[in-house]
């Protein structure tokens, strides 16, 4: 399949665990993991749908009636507006290209063993300061304020993820923790920031930051789509986190230090070293998702940008069973699954919400496989509910 | 133990911190000198026996204080204070929370009563989602998903009490809902034996997604829903006639009576009784706990469940105490704190509740500061629990003793 293509079942240490636990559960159970979401989402759908109480009056039969007319509309919509048409599909790309990036900000420092869930303060930090040199700085070409502005976001991500990563290495301070008390911190200095003289739209009382300008905008790739080039670059770093995992030392000495930190060290391997550039890797990738979102769709900083898109990094990495390939597909998958959420939304009035509700089904079966081969009465799979994490004494 | 190494350098980052501390409450000046600060210790409502005010010039206070805190910092960089060490790192933190107390009052009054009121109003949803996690990381199970299982019982509590027009119905959902959540993590943790943490994680943005959905699908369409009749303060009679300590703890509202009632029961159960020696011993040994015959996967059922209980009372006080109606991700990042208050206290339910106040009182000093004039935006001061949060698990995590079987799954050899 592709290069980071797991080997089954090579059990020993943490990184053999994680890989056992992402990679070792078939595709199919992936597959049923996603059908069985989206049954039971249609579910939770029938049973609140409007239609269905209303019928209820009549009898049964025709609740019932009803509340399959409300999951088919839906579910209708949200295939039309996912993969329907070319606006649909650019919706889709639009969505994928910072759920890509997130899910590799989960991703890579998954293999040193360590969960991120700073993604959001991430975004924040990288979509601010990408923002700012957007706005900021001017009198430059496109070719060059453009990267200005992109490697701004990168390195802004890239201190957000560093400080936790290195407050781990120093101090043993869980990086679910840290990670998450920085989303909070950041997204209300980012409201206190918005409100700056400098940042903030002249006239404006409302914390909102001015127009990036045109020369730091990435291009839209096609004439009256949204879609941009922020995909490209998304499937770009994609292609530079395949080559930083599998080839370069840095990659390897991340998983080795995963797999087994004594060895690691006996080798001559630095476990904190790791740490931290595995948090501060991930940082800007974050830091490019936030970037990508404000010099791409929106043009403007606003609170709240970024609400929710560190988790949904979490979903696309573990839908993607750690894997960058992996990562890629499934960003797109759910991707679709935003974009037509969203039609969804606006054509057959369901709420959007349902879609967290399905993400988070998802990741429920990928997490715990026996969930789903107790449902489909599939047989059992090498590396069964291994260890993703590391506890708090570690 | 820790070496002397180790023990050097850490004497010298408290002192360093102590210096820094003093030399910024030394820099907190107000330009109107001869200002003064007052502390009423009174409730507003009146009281039965009333205590005067406490009237302190600002700059005499704040200087007075700032030399006391640069003292200690010198004595603990001199020959440090052997074990209090950390106590007096928390010393020097009150002193200057003190402090800036005195300095942003200038002027006008601070009512003290109402800040150690609020206190342990917010303590409330900290404790006991910290109470929650040590009843889970005791028996051996990780417990990230408190946010959720806030959500859940802040959503159900809502709609009990609205629909069932009661807030005692409110709090039944609420317990109801944490329990449910609880039975989720404990399935899929204990029968899946899937990670701990994504599990967690999962459940908490499992139970987003649902709260959210069902509040546009469902509670935006009928209002009745979300309405809930919700919990009143009452007065204990006799007890909250005492000065300061009768208004503060004794007229207060029935969240917070519950709270201080299972903290002193958890910390009973867990380190006196036969049913917490066996809770223990399952997240210490589990192997052991088996060979004598204590069931390892139902003792983990049991405490997840009723770590759920005590997480969904939490949730409830969302709805039922602090706001009117239930509203999308409300609780905001509070089961996060509860997590980081259990590590803080040291996973014993004492220590819960002390960093639960910890973390209420900045809370209610956040919200005190917003009212006076001081020149700090409140969208920072909001951030100023968040950013305790780190600095205190930075500081403390290192040397926790974490439950021995915390995190891993027991698989009968």
């Amino acid at each position: 399949m592709s290069a980071d293509a797991p080997d089954r079942g090579t059990g020993e240490g943490l990184a053999g665990r994680v890989r056992d636990a992402v990679l070792g559960a078939s595709a199919r159970l992936t597959l049923l993991a996603v059908v069985a979401a989206l049954g039971i989402g249609a579910v939770v759908l029938a049973l609140s749908a409007e239609e269905t109480r209303a019928a209820l009056e009549d009898g049964p039969g025709s609740a019932l009636v009803a509340a399959g007319g409300a999951v088919g509309r839906a579910y209708a919509a949200l295939l039309q507006g996912s993969v329907g048409s070319l606006g649909a599909l650019s919706e889709t790309l639009v969505a994928a290209t910072v759920l890509i990036l997130t899910g590799l900000a989960v991703t890579v420092p998954l293999r040193a063993g360590l969960f991120n869930i700073g993604g959001e303060g991430q975004v924040i930090a990288g979509g601010l300061i990408g923002g700012a040199v957007g706005f900021a700085v001017t009198g430059l070409p496109t070719v060059v304020h453009l990267p200005l502005a992109i490697v701004a976001a990168a390195a802004g991500g890239a201190l957000v993820g560093w400080l936790p990563g290195l407050l781990k290495a120093r101090t043993g301070a869980h990086e679910v923790i840290s990670t998450i008390m920085l989303n909070n911190t950041l997204t209300f200095v980012l409201i206190w920031i918005l409100t700056l003289p400098l940042v903030q739209v002249e006239g404006r009382s409302d914390p909102i930051s001015r127009q990036v300008l045109d020369t730091a905008r990435l291009p839209r790739l096609l004439e009256g789509l949204r879609v941009d080039a922020g995909i490209l670059l998304a499937l770009l770093v994609a292609v530079w986190v395949l080559w930083f995992l599998d080839r370069s030392t840095t990659g390897f000495e991340l998983s080795a230090v995963g797999a087994n930190p004594a060895a690691a060290t006996a080798a001559g391997m630095d476990p904190a070293r790791s740490t931290i550039t595995g948090m501060t890797v991930a940082g800007m990738l974050g830091g490019l998702a936030g970037g990508a979102l404000i010099v791409g769709l929106q043009g403007r900083v606003t609170p709240g940008f970024s609400a929710g898109l560190g988790f949904d990094g979490i979903t696309v990495a573990l839908l993607g069973r750690g894997t960058v390939v992996g990562t890629v597909m499934s960003g797109l998958l759910l991707g679709a699954l935003k974009a037509g959420g969203r039609a969804m939304q606006a054509r057959s009035g369901t709420a959007l919400d349902l879609v967290t509700v399905i993400q988070a089904l998802i990741i429920v079966f990928i997490a715990a496989p026996g969930v789903v081969r107790a449902m489909f009465r599939v047989r059992a799979d090498v590396g069964e509910g291994a260890r993703i994490s590391q506890g708090w004494g570690s | 133990m820790e070496t002397t190494a180790t023990a050097l350098r850490r004497r010298r980052r408290f002192a360093g911190f102590g210096l820094v501390l003093g030399l910024v409450v030394l820099g907190l000046l107000r330009a109107d000198a001869g200002v003064r600060t007052t502390f009423v210790l009174n409730d507003a409502r009146g009281a039965r026996f009333p205590l005067p005010d406490l009237v302190v010039p600002v700059t005499g206070t704040v200087r007075g204080l700032a030399l006391v805190i640069l003292a200690l910092a010198v004595v603990q960089a001199l020959r440090g204070f052997g074990r209090r060490d950390a106590a007096m790192v928390g010393v020097m933190g009150g002193l200057a929370v003190l402090a800036l107390l005195t300095w942003a009052g200038g002027g006008t009054s601070i009512s003290v009563v109402s800040l150690l009121r609020g206190t342990l109003f917010a303590a409330v949803p900290i404790a006991f989602g910290a109470l929650a996690g040590v009843l889970c990381e005791r028996s051996g199970v990780i417990n990230i998903a408190i946010e959720g299982q806030f959500l859940a019982g802040a959503f159900t509590a809502a709609v009990f009490a609205s629909v069932l027009g009661s807030a005692w119905w409110g709090l039944a959902g609420g317990i109801l809902a944490g329990a449910l959540v609880g039975l989720m993590l404990a399935g899929l943790t204990i029968r899946f034996a899937a990670d701990q943490i994504v599990s967690g994680v999962v459940l908490i943005v499992f139970a987003t997604g649902v709260t959210s959905f069902l509040t546009s699908q469902l509670l935006a369409g009928t209002p009745a829903w979300n309405a809930p009749v919700r919990f009143q303060a009452f007065a204990l009679p006799g007890l909250s006639d005492l000065p300061l300590l009768g208004p503060i703890v004794f007229d207060q509202t029935v969240l917070v009576y519950l709270m201080l009632l299972a903290v002193a029961a958890v910390q009973f159960g867990l380190f006196r009784t036969r049913w917490g020696l066996r809770l223990r011993s399952v997240g210490e040994h589990p192997a052991a706990a088996d060979t004598v015959g204590i069931g390892v996967l139902g003792t983990r059922y049991r405490a997840v469940m009723l770590g759920g209980v005590l997480a969904g009372i939490g949730g409830s006080w969302f709805t039922l105490e602090a706001a009117s109606q239930f509203s999308k991700e409300m609780t905001g990042g509070r089961g996060f704190i509860a997590l980081a208050a259990m590590l803080v206290g040291r996973y014993s339910p004492v220590g819960a509740l002390g960093a639960g106040l910890l973390f209420g009182f900045a809370d209610a000093l956040a919200t005190a500061l917003q009212r006076l004039p001081v020149p700090i935006p409140s969208s920072l001061l909001r951030a100023t629990p968040y950013v305790i949060t780190i600095v205190v698990v930075a500081g403390l995590v290192g040397r926790l003793r974490v439950p021995a079987a915390d995190g891993k799954p027991y698989v009968k050899a």
